[in-house]
């Protein structure tokens, strides 16, 4: 037996995987039993209604996606009464998704849905700061930092911040939000991109620039996983391109406590339980007893053997 | 999320109503020069489709397209005797040219079924149903189910030519009466088509109307529905990213309410792909 529970936090999960927000909705209960996941991360809400961006919202590229959503939302109150509700009838704890305008709007959106049945917060910073010239928060670290604040301020939940991989420098965001008070982050969100349809000129979203997600990408996202993990002492959640127990191992090795699934569920709706049970499968091969061991546990090659072979 | 509610209601927590599944493929061949029948061996979860739903289905392979993404199809024929679903596609782009691969003892990898289908009144006494192209596709189905029902069901099928007429056999031997017009003919314009359903509907009253695959037949049934006072229903397409409500990729602007002003979005894959006339916006 291999006890799959990991910490993150206070929080204990089940086991390491859970959705990544924007790629779980109820319509997955039709396919499999969402009792069976680490936890359930919802679509990000804010609290103003949006219908979010006009279509075409998806290209297919090689091995990976391009979306362009926007954050169709139906506010706090929808979310507290049907949302919560509706997924409290499974057994695994609901991490909600927000976004805002302004970091005040931040911490008042996380006290409307500190209700029962929420378990922990994640703070979606990938959107516009309206009051900074529109630059994305998660692009700037005392942004980052102010908004985690007025968000611990506000409640009692665990906040985890989920990162904008369209920086220069995740370590330094990632200690801004350790510091402004994160259980845990998500690293990470995902990379803006762009496509062109030759035939006819046009953009392949209709929002010209989205997210690429899926496995072409993946390497990239571990990269910024790997670095964010050596930055802070919380816990960091894997997320990017994740698509086989290999690739969540991967995440682990790199120094991630638990991962996130998003793109690979549009293509297999199993893919989830399908990792928990290829992660079980590959600590039983490797004697592992505790998955939480598996944190941070990649092999470096020896510096002084490196520095060696390179001067010869 | 009344409609959350509802899809629960009734069915036991252990029961899973959509399945990723390997279909064993029976047959894979050529109707015309631009379509293809793919046949494939199907058990309860899949027959349990119901008219108007469809599968999403992955497309293998092939040389550089890897094909990322399912692709939504429509089920041309749900054959519960048989233990057969027919799909009935245009082979245009890199995932229907993939599909059109598929070889008899291949497996189709699909999900399904999905969406909302057609909800036909009980009442229902006689169905008016009109396809452009592959559009008929996604109507067969419902000339089975409302024939069950114990409607009557008339058939129009609109195409280029009559080289490119499809599914005749299927709706007849489903019981409807087929009725086609071609360009070829100058009879599938139109005003041929409004006379023609005017003069039909004056012999026998048609109380249901459903369409799928033409802009200007949606906008004629629109009119028409509406002036007869009968229900319709519309089948739409879209990209798609998930098909099961996730993703909120495959939106298309509705009415918020039948007749309203105001416009929202909508999942095509989880509130549709059958929707209201009188919610849907022409495009």
């Amino acid at each position: 037996m291999v006890d799959l529970s990991v910490r993150i936090g206070d929080l204990t999960l089940a086991n390491p995987v859970m959705s990544a927000s924007g790629t779980l909705s109820e319509g997955l209960g039709d396919v499999f039993d969402l009792s069976l996941l680490g936890a359930i991360v919802t679509k990000t809400i804010t609290d103003d209604l949006r219908e979010g961006n006009p279509p075409p919202r998806v290209a297919e590229l090689r091995n990976a996606t391009l979306f362009s959503i926007g954050i169709p939302s139906k506010g706090a109150a929808y979310f507290r009464e049907n949302t919560v509700p509706f997924y409290q009838r499974y057994n695994a704890p609901i991490v909600a998704s927000v976004s805002a305008n302004t970091i005040e709007e931040f911490g008042a959106l996380a006290a409307k849905i500190s209700v029962p049945g929420v378990a922990a917060i994640e703070a979606n910073v990938s959107c516009p700061n309206l009051k900074a010239d529109g630059m994305a928060f998660g692009m700037d670290a005392q942004a980052t930092r102010e908004v985690v604040q007025s968000m611990t301020a506000a409640t009692r939940l665990p906040i985890w911040v989920k990162l904008s991989p369209n920086v220069g420098n995740i370590a330094a965001i990632a200690r801004a939000a350790e510091e402004g008070g994160a259980s845990a982050l998500v690293v990470a969100n995902a990379l803006l991109a762009m496509a062109i349809d030759i035939e006819t000129r046009r953009p392949k979203v209709a929002n010209l620039m989205g997210g690429i997600t899926g496995p072409a990408v993946k390497p990239v996202l571990l990269r910024m996983a790997y670095q964010a993990a050596q930055a802070v002492q919380i816990p960091v959640i894997g997320c990017g391109g994740i698509s086989s127990a290999e690739d969540a191992i991967e995440y682990m090795l790199a120094g991630a406590s638990a991962v996130q699934v998003g793109t690979a569920s549009f293509v297999s709706p199993n893919i989830m339980p399908r990792i928990i049970k290829g992660i079980e499968a590959y600590c039983e091969r490797h004697g592992v007893s505790r998955i939480a061991d598996l944190t941070g546990t990649m092999r470096k090659f020896d510096a002084e053997a490196l520095a060696m072979r390179g001067s010869l | 999320m009344q409609m959350m509610k509802d899809r629960m209601e009734g069915v036991p927590a252990c029961t899973f109503p959509v399945v990723e599944a390997p279909y064993p493929v029976i047959s894979n061949d050529w109707v015309n020069g631009e379509y293809k029948l793919l046949v494939v061996e199907a058990e309860a979860a899949g027959l349990a489709a119901r008219a108007g739903q469809f599968f999403h289905l992955a497309c293998p392979p092939e040389g550089e397209n890897d094909n990322f993404l399912r692709r939504p199809m429509s089920i041309h024929r749900i054959d519960r005797e048989r233990g057969q679903l027919h799909f009935l596609y245009k082979v245009q782009g890199n995932g229907t040219r993939a599909l059109a691969t598929l070889q008899p003892g291949d497996t189709l990898d699909a999900l399904g079924p999905v969406g909302q289908g057609f909800s036909l009144p009980a009442a229902t006494q006689h169905v008016l149903m009109v396809g452009r192209g592959v559009g008929l596709a996604t109507l067969a189905p419902l000339a089975q189910m409302a024939i069950a029902q114990g409607a009557k069901v008339t058939a129009v099928l609109s195409a280029r030519s009559q080289a490119l007429v499809m599914g005749r056999q299927v709706l007849e031997e489903a019981g409807a009466s087929v009725h086609v017009v071609t360009d070829d003919n100058s009879d599938s314009d139109v005003v041929s088509l409004e006379g023609f359903i005017r003069r039909l509907h004056a012999a026998s009253p048609v109380d249901f109307m459903a369409t799928c695959g033409s802009n200007r037949l949606l906008m004629l049934l629109q009119k028409l529905s509406e002036e007869f006072g009968a229900a319709g229903q519309v089948a739409l397409e879209q990209r798609m990213g998930c098909a099961l409500g996730m993703c909120i990729a495959c939106v298309r602007a509705f009415r918020k309410e039948p007749g309203a002003e105001a416009l929202t979005y909508r999942r095509v894959c989880w509130e549709g792909p059958v929707f209201d006339m009188r919610e849907t916006v022409a495009w």
